[in-house]
């Protein structure tokens, strides 16, 4: 008997397997969406992905068999503000990098968290410039050498649940590949909140991190994503320093505010 | 009375009368950052817009508006910006975006004194070429320019208009005096304004099959939210819509076929109004210029001058290459009117091909209206 | 029972090393991206718990309960 993948029906004809480096983890963070929608029996043609540019813009476009918008470096919230102001009952689901969110659109990101607009913003943070070829990001560890911090990165890094917790997101969790099916998890709360939710997934890009910084492949960087992470709850009774260089996962903020579209709705209603 | 049509008569600012022409063609979203002399326009939207069940949004910056406008544009919805100069520079890059995906809407410019910052309340028509070519690429802009309260009513009207029929940005190239400006302006009943609806695809059309993009009678638009599983992306694509970042051929045909749906149907979009046969000399003009050149034509009658004639430019892109190179054969010199310090100039030039002579005619200073006495006096020396 | 699109596999490995029954050893043969896909050796030692297919970046894995033959 043939097998077909459950999530296959998800996928553009002619699209698969075509964008990602071997190990990339782009693709684990594609299949843990895909099952959030087909395990709470949503219909795909109900959503908006959109994303920006970079290795991780490629998620949903062209791959997912849906209506996507494959938008500019840094924009993908923004574009995906009109989408969700101009149509409220669509999913509107952005999913990026790092570089694109948190760099050079850093100012929508925490605007969208602000206005707590209601879509599910998914980052896959893999901490560098991949397609560029390996240059340093606002995600980068402190000390690491990429292709343009060859002495080492002098820059701290952005803790980017932090910021969208303090900029007024409904919902915020962090995972990484390696912790798949907490992701899956949260996908589905992601898509079920009512306001703005941020899910930063710590990812591999196995060519040009993991090979250039000497951390190794994608079995080795998801085996260190296994040991360094520590749980919410876990992290909770540690101190600063016993903290220093893990990864907490988990959901982080989850709380009921007041939703950008459903308060432009009132003010309609003053008119009718 | 309808609440998106305001039937009467006014006296009214141009950034007023602008707000009313949007909401009159259909405009149901504004995404738009603050910026004199353009802020008007926000501020009308912002009050207008609940009351037509549409949406307002003050973005975080002009990268972000420009942004929301087009994702908003691939839900159905007719949608539009305002801004200034220094906004539509930060806007270009998603300008080009909506060029290359063909997504209508409606860019206001309502020019203002630069480079930089310039002086935010002087009106210049500096931005001319930037409308044609500020994104980077090869593409064509369709630009009108108004030059009264009720132009930028009615040429509004015009901008979303051609947005749907064309599926691309349109710009409005207004300016600070033309923006700031109050007149007239008679907003007409419903059934007199004309609106160009969106032209999407039958229903139960499949998504990946359907040929939405680069179609140089313009595709009907597969929006969001109707199954069409349309893929839109500013890379290189075909014609449905499926991503090619290898082949330069496939690069020949985008390119191609984005810019022979306007060139092509250039001779529909382009609007000229003249009155120039059998003058020796016209007066080509565009936006708050062809006050003064009005004005100068009067006074020359006045003095029984009578062989000079207005060339207007309704649209400054397309330029009306055609029409100028005609213009040239009947007349012996051109004197062209612009506040800048010469943006359409060699395009004039260019198109007159040496059958006319052409003098470019800037303001004494920059920045104001001509002195229609300027214009006068350098029509006596043409013609003397 | 677990299925490998094989010409989906780029050879990462990660199945191989998130298994933790060690059901899975890369082959020796080529397939048509020129990788070594994985290879299912322990079919019987297999209990199920999906990780390969769940970590699998490019959807080349399908594990499934056996279906009774009627």
């Amino acid at each position: 008997m043939k097998l077909v993948h459950p999530l296959m029906k998800y996928v553009r004809p002619g699209a698969i397997s075509t964008a990602t480096c071997t190990g990339c983890g782009d693709g684990i963070i594609a299949q843990a969406v895909l099952r959030a929608i087909d395990e709470l029996e949503l219909n795909i043609d109900d959503f908006v992905f959109v994303s920006g540019i970079g290795c991780a813009g490629w998620i949903p476009s062209p791959f997912f068999n849906a209506d996507t918008l494959h938008t500019t470096h840094g924009r993908p919230i923004a574009f995906a503000t009109g989408v969700k102001l101009a149509r409220p009952d669509r999913e509107v689901v952005v999913i990026s990098g790092d570089g694109d969110l948190a760099a050079i659109g850093g100012n929508h990101l925490i605007h969208a968290a602000r206005r707590n607009i209601g879509m599910t913003v998914i980052c896959a943070n893999n901490g560098i410039y991949g397609m560029t070829g390996g240059q340093v990001a606002p995600t980068t560890p402190l000390g690491l050498k990429t292709t343009t911090t060859p002495y080492g990165n002098v820059e701290r890094a952005f803790d980017l649940c932090a910021l969208t917790d303090a900029a007024g997101a409904s919902y915020v969790a962090r995972w990484t590949t390696y912790h798949a099916r907490g992701l899956t998890r949260s996908v589905k709360k992601a898509l079920t909140k009512r306001g703005f939710s941020f899910i930063e997934v710590i990812s591999q890009c196995p060519l040009q991190y993991g090979r250039r910084t000497g951390v190794g492949n994608a079995v080795a960087m998801m085996k260190g994503y296994k040991e360094n992470s520590l749980s919410v709850k876990k992290a909770a009774s540690l101190s600063e320093e016993e903290l220093k260089n893990k990864i907490i996962v988990g959901e982080l903020v989850d709380k009921d505010m007041p939703e950008l579209t459903e308060q432009i709705e009132k003010l309609r209603r003053i008119h009718e | 009375m309808s609440k998106e049509i305001l039937t009467g008569v006014y006296f009214m600012q141009g950034d007023i009368a602008c707000a009313e022409g949007a909401l009159a063609a259909g405009c149901k979203f504004f995404g738009g950052y603050p910026i004199t002399p353009a802020s008007e326009i926000a501020e009308r939207m912002a009050e207008r817009l609940p009351e037509v069940s549409g949406v307002y949004i003050q973005m975080e910056d002009e990268l972000a508006s420009i942004a929301a406008v087009v994702g908003s544009s691939w839900t159905g919805a007719k949608s539009m910006t305002a801004t200034s100069g220094p906004g539509i520079s930060l806007m270009q890059e998603n300008i080009g975006y909506a060029v290359a995906t063909e997504t209508p809407c409606v860019l206001i410019n309502v020019q203002r004194g630069g480079p930089s910052t310039g002086i935010p309340s002087i009106h210049l028509q500096g931005d001319i070429i930037q409308a044609r070519r500020g994104s980077h690429g090869e593409y064509e802009m369709i630009a009108l320019a108004p030059s009264s309260s009720q132009e930028m009513f009615d040429f509004t009207i015009d901008a979303f208009n051609l947005a749907e029929k064309y599926r691309t940005p349109v710009f409005i190239l207004s300016d600070a005096f033309v923006g700031h400006m109050r007149e007239e302006v008679i907003i007409p009943e419903p059934e007199r304004i004309y609106r160009v609806p969106r032209k999407l695809p039958d229903s139960g059309t499949c998504g990946g099959k359907f040929r939405g993009f680069l179609d140089e009678d313009v595709a009907p638009m597969p929006i969001f939210g109707h199954g069409f599983k349309t893929h839109v992306t500013g890379s290189c694509h075909n014609d449905f819509g499926q991503r090619n970042v290898i082949d330069a051929e496939a690069l020949d045909y985008y390119i191609k076929r984005l810019n022979s749906k306007i060139s092509k149907h250039a001779h529909e979009i382009i609007s000229v109004s003249q009155d120039v046969d059998g003058k020796e000399v016209a007066l080509i003009s565009y936006g708050s210029c062809y006050r003064a050149a009005r004005e100068a034509l009067n006074i020359l009658e006045d003095e029984g001058i009578r062989q000079v004639g207005s060339f207007r430019l309704l649209t400054v892109w397309p330029f009306p290459r055609n029409q100028i190179q005609e213009l040239a054969r009947k007349v012996k010199s051109i004197i062209v009117l612009e506040n800048n310090l010469g943006q359409i100039t060699p395009y004039v030039e260019a198109a007159a091909g040496g059958q006319a002579e052409v003098i470019f005619l800037p303001p004494r200073v920059l920045g104001t209206l001509h002195d229609p006495a300027t214009i006068v006096d350098k029509v006596k020396e043409v013609i003397r | 029972m677990i299925e490998i699109d094989e010409d989906l596999c780029k050879g990462c490995e990660i199945c191989v090393a998130f298994c933790a029954k060690d059901v899975l050893e890369m082959s020796d043969k080529f397939n048509k991206k020129g990788v070594h896909p994985p290879l299912v050796v322990r079919e019987e030692d297999c209990n199920l718990c999906g990780n390969c297919m769940l970590y699998c970046p490019d959807l080349a894995i399908v594990v499934a309960e056996e279906e009774e033959s009627e």
